[in-house]
């Protein structure tokens, strides 16, 4: 079935393209898919493309002339694609401390929703999660896939500094903070590892389409991966599964 | 270098921003005011992507420490070397140990400062732009030192005789297009928007600017999409949001609107308080 795709001028130097407004990982493919044959057939032109669950922004570094030819272009483009190859994605193990001094909402979480500290633990992480896309923050992680049970409504009022790596439950959502920041999610653990890394090119070692998978660990593991982590010898392809 | 004696109310290193890296969710960053930063650029000489200076409402104090040849455009902070006001808009040869202070803001909101070359403070994935976490600090704080290129006292004035567009200034109006979610509004809502005066509130800065009064809002959150610079937000309780250049890459309020290039640098110069109306570009 060919999806029915809007087009669009969004400012006079950016074009948008739209798929139905669902979260739904067969969208997400078709996304990235697109996406990175727009990167390929613009490598040359300095285009950047943002994508997010069912849309793609196409920013071109001038403004548009005929908005028309480049939408036919992007049509044409879009006719040939590839829907065949697997897209090349990875999967990671992040590990997480669920230890008390970092889940400061764990033991509300638990009694609001009647589920003990180790069955939410154990439905947090026993999930694999797809990165739909980053945004929001630089290397925030947009996931899908947290267990329906787990779906707790953001905090009237947010915390005005979650901490760097917190992982936390925000809806229908989870999300790890990339640095510190307020936030209106409930922070049920912290990962000691860096999802943005400014000292790095690319900054994010996860990308948009990858799947994440909690991992438990002690205090004690915590601090020797954070220690590694901080000193720059941690070997970040061993989170590969 | 420039040393910095005082750092002024809110002083950052701009230029046109980091291309190529939203989709890590960096946001582009870059000058505010994009006009006034290149026009002082083109004054000097500079390519467009030199960095400058953004000095916001109150400018700071700065000691040059090599000759150099500067540019202030933007703000009128009544700018002086060495005690003496100097013009805008027109290239001010410096000699080391000169001082360049500011007086009382006059008119406008963000003042900018090129020197010949640029300035060359650290670069972080194609611009010098400050922003938290990205670059070491995220402005610019007393006793700071930033470097620039030494230039001789040979004065060539050949190239100063661009004339500065006010349209920043006078402009009444920010032109828009209609954001994806804009014929989603009602006519009662789309009418409210055109025709009223919308005042800046005192949420205001890089990131967003909000404008007030409320717009009566039945819109619903759409899915997290992307937005740009000028994308103008309407959260559920109906604040209008108009994303800068420092703004988040992907949200989840309806885009209604989106500011032209000019009307971004035309707000960048509007302040708490300021009346601004909204005009729709055909």
């Amino acid at each position: 079935m060919i999806p029915d795709l809007k087009y669009s001028q969004f400012n006079s130097y950016s074009i948008l393209i739209e798929w139905k407004a669902i979260i739904d990982e067969n969208v997400l493919e078709d996304v990235l898919r697109f996406k990175l044959c727009i990167e390929k057939e613009y490598i040359k032109e300095k285009v950047e493309v943002i994508s997010t669950y069912n849309s793609i922004l196409i920013v071109y570094n001038i403004s548009i002339e005929n908005v028309n030819t480049k939408i036919s272009n992007l049509k044409a483009l879009y006719s040939k694609l590839d829907k065949v190859k697997t897209l090349n994605t990875s999967t990671w193990k992040i590990p997480v401390c669920y230890h008390d001094d970092f889940a400061t909402d764990l033991e509300g979480f638990s009694n609001k929703k009647k589920l003990s500290k180790a069955e939410i633990i154990k439905l947090h992480s026993g999930t694999i999660y797809t990165v739909f896309f980053i945004g929001f923050l630089p290397g925030f992680l947009y996931l899908g896939g947290l267990d329906s049970k787990l779906h707790f409504d953001r905090k009237i009022t947010p915390n005005l500094n979650v901490k760097k790596g917190s992982v936390a439950i925000g809806g229908e959502q989870t999300g790890i903070y990339p640095q510190d920041s307020p936030g209106g999610w409930h922070i049920i653990g912290n990962s000691p590892i860096a999802l943005f890394d400014s000292n790095s090119n690319p900054p994010c070692f996860i990308k948009a389409g990858d799947k994440i998978q909690f991992h438990p660990v002690s205090i004690l593991e915590y601090s020797a991966i954070k220690e590694s982590v901080e000193a720059s010898k941690f070997n970040l392809s061993s989170l590969l599964v | 270098m420039i040393k910095v004696i005082k750092s002024g109310f809110y002083t950052t290193i701009q230029d046109l921003g980091r291309f190529g890296y939203r989709r890590y969710g960096v946001p582009v960053s870059g000058a505010m005011d994009l006009y006034s930063c290149e026009f002082a650029n083109a004054l000097l000489g500079n390519s467009r992507g030199c960095a400058v200076l953004e000095m916001t409402m109150v400018g700071p104090t700065l000691q040059f420490l090599k000759p150099t040849r500067i540019v202030l455009s933007g703000a009128f902070m009544n700018p002086k070397l060495n005690a003496i006001p100097i013009d805008m808009n027109s290239v001010v040869s410096v000699k080391r140990n000169d001082v360049l202070s500011f007086g009382r803001l006059e008119y406008g909101f963000r003042s900018y400062l090129a020197v010949k070359g640029g300035f060359k403070s650290e670069a972080i994935f194609g611009s010098r732009s400050m922003y938290t976490d990205i670059t070491t600090s995220a402005h610019v704080e007393k006793d700071d030192a930033i470097n620039y290129l030494s230039v001789d006292d040979v004065f060539d004035n050949s190239n100063a005789h661009v004339k500065y567009n006010d349209y920043v200034f006078n402009n009444e109006y920010l032109e828009v297009f209609k954001g994806p979610e804009y014929d989603k509004l009602s006519k009662t809502q789309k009418d409210a928007l055109l025709n009223r005066e919308l005042k800046v509130s005192k949420y205001n800065n890089r990131m967003a600017y909000q404008l007030e009064p409320l717009l009566e809002n039945t819109l619903e959150p759409i899915l997290t999409s992307p937005v740009l610079p000028g994308t103008v937000q309407l959260t559920p309780l109906g604040q209008l949001i108009v994303l800068m250049r420092d703004c988040q890459t992907t949200g989840g309020y309806p885009r209604i609107l989106l500011l032209t290039e000019n009307a971004i640098n035309t707000l960048s110069q509007k302040s708490t308080g300021n009346v601004l109306k909204i005009r729709l570009k055909d």
